[in-house]
């Protein structure tokens, strides 16, 4: 096996293991929301995609309408048509068949392995073992933290409802890094749609004000002009 | 809520997103390669994920809630900036929720 091959499969294996622990954390998550375990669970087989996972778990559990969940992980859903853009050059999924089935696994971590990869071949490569790796672990450890997180006493309940805010804030973070690009802006729109969404709670129903915050886009302003090198 | 709205969230939620998916593969890549489509999509994680710990940290239905939540969110945000892994800053959250509720329990 090439040194390149087994580089793509060790971050790909990698990668799906570390996700799995934010699988936990969904289930838990998912759990202290009010949803049962096979609920959380249809998420991970079905949705698939981390962040609306979270989002719309999250409008749930803070008492809001099934219109706002769906809606905060269809906005955070967007980011997948991004990617199968970038996507289509690499992986050149034939025919409509290959198109359906290869949709399903479009999300950050994958887009990262394939884009990552040497050549079109790896990508490929990196596409379908992360995405395995990732739906298996994803899946398997949803289903064990909602498990764990239902039955809990009201101690560990209390535990688990700070722990959900701290999971958001981690999915967040990487982008507040002063590594990312244009992290003063990220920052920017990040306290922007705190400001708002805190601000509406009193006067919007439960989960409304999750989705009015997108309006903190606007703070990132007008994309730059390509500059000439 | 009830169980069949739940599961409408859920199924709906899932179509929506998978079809999102779909769209990447399917539509020229002109619609979407637009600047300010690209400008959005970038920044609305940021102003998505905020306003989810803002709520979920200090909100409960309709009213602003101070208690072992935003105890637990602080001690996330040191733990983050001090670059522990994921599931300890998870772990401390969890324990200074915890303590919180039995000091002031």
């Amino acid at each position: 096996m090439s040194t390149a091959r087994s580089a793509v499969l060790r971050d790909a294996v990698g990668l799906g293991l570390a996700v799995g622990l934010y699988g936990v954390a969904f289930g838990a998550a998912a759990d202290a929301a009010g949803l049962d375990p096979w609920q959380a669970t249809t998420l991970s087989l079905l949705m698939f995609t981390g962040a609306s996972q979270f989002a719309l778990v999250g409008v749930l559990g803070a008492g809001g309408g099934v219109a706002a969940a769906v809606g905060s992980a269809l906005l955070l859903g967007t980011r997948n048509t991004v990617y199968g853009v970038r996507l289509v050059p690499l992986l050149q999924p034939r025919g409509p068949v290959r198109r359906v089935g290869t949709a399903h696994w479009v999300i950050d971590e994958t887009t990262a392995l394939a884009i990552a990869a040497p050549d079109r071949a790896l990508a490929r490569l990196a596409f379908l073992v992360g995405g395995a790796t990732i739906y298996l672990g994803w899946n398997l450890t949803t289903l064990l933290g909602a498990l764990g997180a239902s039955g809990l006493g009201e101690t560990a309940q209390a535990a688990l409802d700070a722990v959900v805010p701290a999971a958001f804030l981690a999915l967040l973070w990487p982008r507040l890094r002063r590594s990312s690009p244009e992290a003063a802006v990220q920052r920017r729109v990040a306290v922007g749609g705190a400001v708002v969404a805190l601000a509406l709670t009193p006067v919007v129903p439960a989960g409304v004000q999750v989705i009015a915050a997108v309006v903190a886009v606007a703070l990132a302003g007008r994309p730059r002009p390509v500059s000439a090198p | 809520m009830s169980g069949t709205a739940l599961w409408a969230a859920v199924l709906a939620g899932s179509l929506g997103c998978y079809l999102l998916k779909l769209a990447g593969l399917s539509v020229p890549a002109a619609w979407v390669e637009q600047p300010w489509v690209a400008r959005v999509v970038d920044f609305v994680p940021a102003a998505l994920l905020a306003a989810l710990v803002a709520v979920q940290a200090a909100t409960s239905g309709n009213a602003l809630v101070l208690d072992g939540r935003l105890v637990g969110l602080a001690v996330a945000a040191l733990a983050l900036a001090l670059r522990a892994p994921f599931i300890v800053v998870l772990v401390l959250a969890g324990v200074a929720g915890a303590l919180v509720h039995v000091l002031a329990g």
